[in-house]
Formats: C-alpha cells, sequence, structure tokens
C-alpha cells in the first residue's frame, strides 16, 4: 500500500535557488528508503517538505491521505503527529534526563502516567538505552545521544520515521549500531525514510535507495540493487 | 481525564515560567502593582469626584430675580421661557412674601426686621428657583435667561461651581492619561518577559512543534504565564485599595470638609467591585502583553 505520492513538486527557495524539480517518487508502507546524493543537491529538502518545514510551490505531497503541500500552517501538527523526525544534531533538551526527553513526546498530548512510563521504557529498550534512564545527554556518548532522539522519535507510534543523516555525526561501528535500531524498527512496521552521505551504510544494508542530483531524481534502485550496479557509477 | 492532564500541564508550564524567569517577572509584576495602584487611586478619586460632582448637580439652583414691577404676565412668560430651555430639573416659583417669611424663620435679627414691612414696603424681589439636569450648561442658560425682559438679576454661585467643573475635569484626564501610559509600559514589559520566557524555551518549542503539539498548546501556556504575572501584580493594590479605603472613610466619618455635600461613597460595595475591576485590569494587561509576545515570537 502506498504511504507517500510525490507528484510533479518543485521547490525553489525565496533566494531563487531550485533546489527540487520535475520530483516523482512512490513509497508503500513498510519500506526502508535511502535518500543518497552530493552535499546541496536537495535531500534535506525533501526531508524538510515531508514534515512541512518547507513548503513546495508546485506539485502535491501526499502522506497517507493529507496532501502535505496544501497543509495550513495550523494544521502542521496533525501530520507531525503521523511522523517521527530524527536530525544529525540531536535537539536533545539538557536539563532532562533521557526518560524525560523521551516521555516530554508524550506529555505534550496529556498521555496518562502510567502509560508515559510503560511506552518510554519500552522504547528506551528497543533502542537498547534501558539502562541509561537516569542519565542527562551530556553524560552519553553521540550514538547513545542519537539513540535517545530515535527513541523519542517513535514513542507515540508514528507509521513514518524520517532521518536527515541520523549517522552524520557518528564513528563507523557507531552508526552502524544506529542503522542497527532503524531497522529493527523498520522490521515492526514502520516506514523509515533516511537521508545520508554515507555510502558504506547504504551498501551495507540494501535497501531501496534514491539517488538526487542537482535537484532532480535520477535513479531508483530496487532492494539490493544499489549494491551491484549503483555503487559502480555512483 | 486526557483534557484535564493537558490543562494541568498548561498551568505547570505557566507558573515554571513565571519562577523560571523570576526576575524579569518581578519587574513585570511590580510594574503591574505600580500601575494598578495608580488605578486604584484614579477609581477612587474619579468615583468620589463624580459622586461629588453628582450632589453639586442636584443642589445647585439659579435664583432668577423678577423685576418689581413684573406682572403676573411677565411672571407666567419667563417661566415658560426656562422651561424652553430644556434643561429643567425643577423650577419653583418664591414670591417676595415668601422669602421674607424664610428670611423671618432665619434668626431673630431678620424677624424684627421683615415684622416692620408691609407687602409695599418689602425690598424683596420675587424669584424663580431654578434647578438645572446639567450642570455643564448652567452657565449658558444663566446668561440666557438674564437677557429676558424684566429679569432683575441671575445667580448661581457662578465661580465655585465654575471652578469645581474645571478642577474635575482636569484631574480626570491627568488620571486617565496618567493609567494609560503605565498601561502600555506594563503590557510592553510583560511582552518582554514572556519574549525571553520564549526564547529561553525554544528548543522545547521546537520539540513540542516537531512531536506534533498544537500551536494552541504550544502558545496557551505563555498567555497563561502573562496572566498569572497580571493575577500576582493585582494582590498588593487590591490590599491597598480595600483596607485604604475603608480606613480613609473612617477616618473622614464619611465626609471631607466636614460638608454634607462632599459625602464619600459608602466603602461597600464599592471596594469589592473596584478590586474585581483591578484585577481584571491586572488579567487583561497581563494576557494583552503575552499575547503580543506570542504572536511575534512564536511564529510557526
Ligand atoms: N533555507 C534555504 N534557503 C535558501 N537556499 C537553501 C535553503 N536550504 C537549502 N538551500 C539550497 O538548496 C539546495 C539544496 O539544499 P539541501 O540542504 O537540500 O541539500 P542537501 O542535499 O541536504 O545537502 P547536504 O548533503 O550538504 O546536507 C542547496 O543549493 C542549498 O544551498
Ligand atoms: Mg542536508
Amino acid at each position: 500500500m502506498e504511504l507517500i505520492r510525490i507528484a510533479d513538486v518543485q521547490k525553489t527557495y525565496k533566494n531563487g535557488v531550485v533546489a527540487l524539480y520535475d520530483f516523482n517518487l512512490s513509497i508503500k508502507k513498510g519500506e526502508f528508503v535511502f535518500i543518497i546524493g552530493a552535499s546541496g543537491s536537495g535531500k534535506s529538502t525533501l526531508i524538510k517538505m515531508l514534515y512541512r518545514a518547507e513548503k513546495p510551490e508546485k506539485g502535491s505531497i501526499i502522506i497517507g491521505g493529507i496532501n502535505v503541500a496544501k497543509l495550513k500552517d495550523r494544521k502542521v501538527y496533525i501530520l507531525r503527529r503521523k511522523l517521527g523526525v530524527v536530525f544529525q544534531d540531536f535537539k536533545l533538551l539538557p536539563k532532562l534526563t533521557v526518560f524525560e526527553n523521551v516521555a516530554f513526546a508524550m506529555e505534550v498530548f496529556g498521555c496518562d502516567k502510567n502509560e508515559i512510563q510503560k511506552r518510554v521504557m519500552q522504547v528506551l529498550d528497543l533502542v537498547g538505552l534501558k539502562h541509561k534512564v537516569r542519565q542527562y545527554p551530556n553524560q552519553l556518548s553521540g550514538g547513545e545521544q542519537q539513540r535517545v532522539v530515535i527513541a523519542r522519535a517513535i514513542v507515540n507510534k508514528p507509521k513514518l520515521l524520517i532521518c536527515d543523516e541520523p549517522t552524520g555525526n557518528l564513528d563507523p561501528d557507531t552508526s552502524m549500531e544506529i542503522m542497527k535500531v532503524l531497522d529493527n524498527i523498520n522490521r515492526m512496521g514502520t516506514t523509515v525514510i533516511m537521508a545520508t552521505h554515507d555510502r558504506d551504510i547504504v551498501n551495507r544494508m540494501q535497501k531501496r535507495v534514491i539517488v538526487i542530483e542537482e535537484g532532480k531524481l535520477v535513479k531508483d534502485y530496487e532492494r539490493g540493487q544499489y549494491y551491484h550496479e549503483g555503487a559502480k557509477n555512483y | 481525564m486526557k483534557a484535564l492532564r493537558t490543562i494541568r500541564r498548561y498551568f505547570r508550564d505557566a507558573v515554571k515560567g513565571v519562577v523560571r524567569n523570576f526576575s524579569l517577572s518581578l519587574a513585570s509584576i511590580s510594574c503591574i502593582t505600580i500601575t494598578l495602584v495608580v488605578v486604584a487611586t484614579s477609581i477612587i478619586i474619579s468615583y468620589n469626584v463624580e459622586n461629588f460632582a453628582e450632589s453639586i448637580r442636584q443642589d445647585v439652583t439659579i435664583v432668577i430675580f423678577l423685576d418689581s414691577d413684573a406682572t403676573e404676565e411677565d411672571r407666567n412668560r419667563i417661566e415658560e421661557s426656562i422651561r424652553n430651555t430644556g434643561n429643567v430639573e425643577s423650577l419653583i416659583f418664591k414670591s417676595k412674601q415668601e422669602s421674607a417669611e424664610d428670611a423671618r424663620n432665619e434668626n431673630e435679627i431678620f424677624s424684627t426686621i421683615v415684622d416692620g414691612w408691609t407687602d409695599d414696603t418689602n425690598p424683596l424681589l420675587d424669584s424663580f428657583m431654578l434647578k438645572v439636569k446639567d450642570v455643564e450648561k448652567i452657565k449658558e442658560n444663566a446668561e440666557d435667561i438674564k437677557e429676558l425682559d424684566k429679569v432683575n438679576s441671575v445667580n448661581y454661585g457662578e465661580d465655585i461651581v465654575d471652578q469645581l467643573i474645571t478642577v474635575f475635569k482636569v484631574v480626570e484626564k491627568i488620571a486617565i492619561g496618567a493609567v494609560v501610559a503605565l498601561i502600555v509600559v506594563t503590557a510592553f514589559l510583560i511582552s518582554n518577559t514572556i519574549k525571553l520566557a520564549i526564547f529561553s524555551r525554544r528548543t522545547e518549542i521546537e520539540i513540542m512543534r516537531l512531536v506534533g503539539a498544537s500551536n494552541i498548546s504550544i502558545k496557551v501556556p505563555f498567555i497563561l504565564e502573562g496572566l498569572f504575572l497580571g493575577i500576582i501584580g493585582s494582590i498588593i493594590p487590591i490590599i491597598i485599595m480595600i483596607y485604604g479605603y475603608i480606613s480613609l472613610y473612617d477616618f473622614f466619618d464619611g465626609k471631607l470638609f466636614s460638608s454634607s455635600l462632599a459625602q464619600l461613597i459608602e466603602p461597600y460595595p464599592f471596594v469589592y467591585l473596584a478590586s474585581l475591576l483591578l484585577l481584571g485590569i491586572g488579567m487583561l494587561v497581563g494576557m494583552f502583553g503575552s499575547w503580543r509576545a506570542v504572536r511575534k515570537y512564536l511564529k510557526v
């Protein structure tokens, strides 16, 4: 079943830069999709439009029935509740513990205390941080911090997880750990879209790969296909 | 249940906000306090002045003396002209015999003098006693009446009334000006306090946005924070106002200058109504200030 359909999208920034154009893409429920491309090719722009941090001036972006391209500012929250977002910089609240940082995303909705306790422990277990619930972010390694962010992004059970270079600040080993976490989340049914520079990761994961060049989608590799063909000519 | 928890979170966040930027909160609260003390003073003064003016209004009498040779016809014509001004609360005719009678009853000396008069030698004049509806037009009316034929003179203690009215107006204008200026300054300060609160929590706000908190649920705690500043700031003025006015009233025994004219307004329920007004102004100013900051600095 289709979860995302992007059709004829064009995005021009205020300064006149055309970051994306003639963009078409369809992503099915449960897929794991990498978005790769050179720096400045438009990966982050695509990601930002998926969670409606930016708006295209042309085309439509349908996510789970919502046309994100036409979504009014005051209704953006409806979209955000359906998806989780993970960035390169972690954006954790330094004065809250690991537990509180994750719980924060549930408290915003007035969830019940017991429910929060249960669910937060569940996701922290999933990302392998159950033993660090009482630590503060500055007491954690980069990989651990990123795992807290991932836990926070999925605590409200989104259908879609969007990541913009989640391993950008991490060493190769730590990056692979993060990838395992994301893969696990994907196996449990969440659709994952991840923009990255890291060709090694993309090679190893054997997922669908979309290549953007100068704002245009130039290649769409099926699962495993990239490893055989793409790696050579990208 | 969920709504209740959400509301509790709004309140908790708002209270936290007040405490977090304590020095700035304190500045805002002090500013509201000062403003409301001035407002309270203005309320007390202006309501009492209004009350006082009202008693004058009800009491000011224009005395219109007719010429000694005025006939019954003249009298009726003059009465009609006065009524035609449209500013007549009451109009009473007082013949010179009645005036003499009044004087006789005033004291012993008058009494002996008046006893020596006959109808013909009575030097007093027939007169009308006019009470007007709108005291501000009294001067105009007096001058018009003076122009009428067979009117000898018109009296109403013009200087005192004129002066009082001017003074009241000036006092009222100054009070309103001061209050408006203070309210503007206060709203600005609160707006700044909330702006700082917003900045100090911008990561938190960003995350809230990201996980799908609605605009309202992000804004409400900040608006509440301003509201709390307003409420806290109105506590001291209300106390000062209640105790201050009651003591003032007791001290003067309800009257200024031992004149029955200058009655102070009874303390109850006046102080309670005025307190409500202060609280209302505090809340409004607080909410307005924070609403402004939220609108300006909490864009999606
Ligand atoms: N807010 C913005 N205003 C103006 N131009 C922008 C803005 N954001 C991005 N751009 C431009 O749009 C183009 C695409 O940028 P984008 O951030 O999407 O690239 P990217 O593929 O994510 O690059 P990187 O791999 O370095 O993160 C670039 O030319 C960039 O300079
Ligand atoms: Mg980028």
